[in-house]
């Protein structure tokens, strides 16, 4: 039997897309190799039976819940290595996001298994589990088979979230001794919110600013843009500018802000990095503003300027509100 | 206090990377550089030493690498580390990145430091992964994509994004932190630094000298097995217009907009 045991983040007693995506893409993919999705959860008492049975609804038939600190790695690979050791999972199966990448590489060193990152895509193959996963700034695809147990963990957005007539998971509870270096780490301070609340998600029109504005108040050049534009616009950042606080981290695009797929994505000063393409690729239309040649945006917009933004933007604001006000 | 600092040779970021067809593995030949990333692990380590808050007795840059990473052990001397470990041996050749953390964890064994720092991800392949794998081999607590980092209440505070805001953790130590480009802008080295660095201690160490089992390194040591290199689904290129004149360019921004009914 393979089957795949994936790990389900949560907050404030609700699960995290990209995990739930996790328990889908799992799901389907035991299948098809004669296996079962399992699910861990590690946390307190918001992790009720009821939101654990509610995993079932994603393709999960059995759910592990530890009691343990949450936001931290450590500990979910000690009961990741746990469960693992006395179940026999094939695979471990992780979403996109930070602490998928520190348990993965946690758990292939503790269970000496072998682990690919930033995976897009995962199949069967003669049996077993194979996982794409693109290389050398997205230019080839690499494919990772493994000798014994398989760790994929997957980029942020790859696995979709899919409900299945699954109906209610079975929950078993846990018992972890926490090794000695998982308890010298203590969560102080979770889920601060930086910066003012602002909404971009339900944007039509996103004028993205990176390190390239050069300053917290070249943001204005694209608050003016935004303005021009009108309507359901709104302003975005990438995680350079918002670690710098220059802009708030509500408007944080990318594997550690938000995804976003407005109609227009006008990206200013903004290089492209693969943390901030995940956020922001599926936009309809892409349009970057760079002086670097390049630069990696170049290579997923349609739309490229070389050139300088300070120089292209206040015109490209004078110019819509001309077009707006005739 | 004694600092490791993990480090790296990458290609450099201006010399296109590519995919050696006879041996399924990254070219790394051509020009090459200290990983950009862990200049900054190593400005971590030098403002803790100068900050006062713990007496820090000795900065080692580390490294894993044929010998032409020398290179990047001379430039993290330059930028402050007292002197440096280069771990190198025909065996470790083709290691996943479980093996490579592990053999990276057998050098630091020898070393004991308090710290290990390194940068976040790399230039070249492997992302955020490598600090993980360190740590569980050496039994230390672990954080990684740190952005502000104290010493405080005898360990470190650190700050870093997570995936709900900003997370504050405090870690006792020893432990293995990895570090992001905000934490930090580093200096560059003076040109005394620079021509001094080739002076300091430089030790060559092979897999038998830090205890490494060659059957858990390598490519047969390794997990996986990465091949099958293709193109991906690629779509197709955007336009492309250089900026000359600006008045002309913003108009063709304005029609490229009204033509996709986007004003």
């Amino acid at each position: 039997v393979a089957n795949v045991l994936t790990y389900v983040l949560h907050y404030q007693g609700q699960f995290n897309k990209n995990s739930l995506g996790a328990v889908s893409e799992g799901h389907a993919r035991a299948q098809e190799i004669g296996g079962e999705c399992h699910a861990l959860v590690l946390g307190g008492d918001d992790l009720t039976d009821e939101l654990c049975q509610s995993l079932g609804a994603y393709g999960a038939t059995k759910v592990f819940r530890a009691k343990g600190p949450e936001g931290l790695a450590q500990p979910v690979v000690d009961a990741m290595a746990k469960v693992i050791g006395e179940n026999g999972h094939s695979y471990a199966l992780f979403g996109g996001g930070l602490l998928g990448f520190e348990i993965g590489a946690g758990l292939a060193a503790r269970m000496r298994g072998g682990v690919t990152m930033e995976v897009i895509n995962v199949r069967a193959e003669d049996g077993k589990l194979v996982a794409e996963r693109p290389i050398l700034q997205d230019s080839k695809v690499s494919v990772s088979r493994y000798k014994d147990l398989g760790i994929i963990i997957g980029r942020i957005n790859a696995f979709e979230t899919r409900t299945v007539d699954g109906g209610s998971a079975d929950v078993v509870d846990v018992d972890v001794d926490y090794s000695a270096w998982s308890n010298q780490a203590e969560m102080i301070q979770r889920g601060e919110q930086r910066g003012a609340d602002v909404d971009i998600e339900g944007a039509d029109i996103l004028v993205a600013g990176g390190r390239g504005l050069g300053k917290p108040e070249g943001f204005q050049l694209a608050e003016d843009l935004a303005t021009a534009f009108g309507g359901n616009s709104a302003v975005a950042a990438t995680r350079a500018v918002v670690d710098a606080g220059w802009y708030p981290y509500a408007a944080q695009i990318g594997q550690t802000g938000k995804t976003v797929s407005p109609k227009l994505y006008l990206a200013a000063g903004i290089s492209g990095a693969i943390q901030h393409k995940v956020g922001m690729q599926s936009s309809e239309n892409i349009v970057a503003i760079n002086k670097d040649a390049n630069a990696p945006i170049f290579e997923f917009s349609d739309l490229g300027v070389v050139g300088d933004l300070n120089k292209i933007l206040p015109k490209l604001t004078e110019a819509i509100k001309a077009k707006k006000g005739s | 206090l004694k600092i490791c600092v993990l480090v790296k040779e990458v290609p450099d970021a201006a010399v296109e990377k590519r995919i050696d067809p006879s041996t399924g593995r990254l070219d790394r030949s051509g020009e090459k550089n200290l990983n950009p990333y862990d200049t900054h692990a190593i400005e971590a380590a030098m403002q803790i030493r100068e900050g006062g808050a713990v007496e820090v007795d000795e900065i080692v840059a580390v490294t894993m690498g044929p010998e032409s990473a020398t290179r990047a052990l001379h430039k993290a001397v330059s930028l402050g580390a007292d002197r440096s470990v280069q771990l190198t041996d025909d065996a470790l050749a083709g290691s996943d990145v479980a093996a490579t953390g592990y053999a990276l964890s057998k050098a630091l064994e020898k070393e004991a430091p308090d710290l290990v720092l390194l940068g976040q991800q790399s230039d070249d392949g492997e992302c955020y992964t490598i600090g993980a794998v360190v740590a569980d081999h050496l039994k230390m607590p672990s954080l990684t994509q740190v952005i502000k980092m104290d010493v405080q209440d005898g360990g470190l505070r650190c700050e870093r994004q997570a995936e709900y805001g900003y997370d504050t953790v405090q870690i006792s130590l020893p432990a293995v932190i990895s570090v992001g480009d905000a934490i930090n802008e580093p200096r560059y080295p003076s040109l005394k630094a620079i021509m001094g660095a080739r002076k300091k201690p430089l030790e060559n160490v092979s897999i038998s000298d830090v205890g490494i089992d060659a059957s858990e390194v390598g490519e047969d040591g390794s997990q996986v097995n990465c091949g099958d290199f293709h193109d991906p689904e690629a779509k197709p290129p955007g336009q492309i217009i250089e900026d000359e004149d600006t008045d002309e360019t913003v108009d063709k921004i304005v029609a490229w907009l009204e033509e996709r009914k986007l004003i």
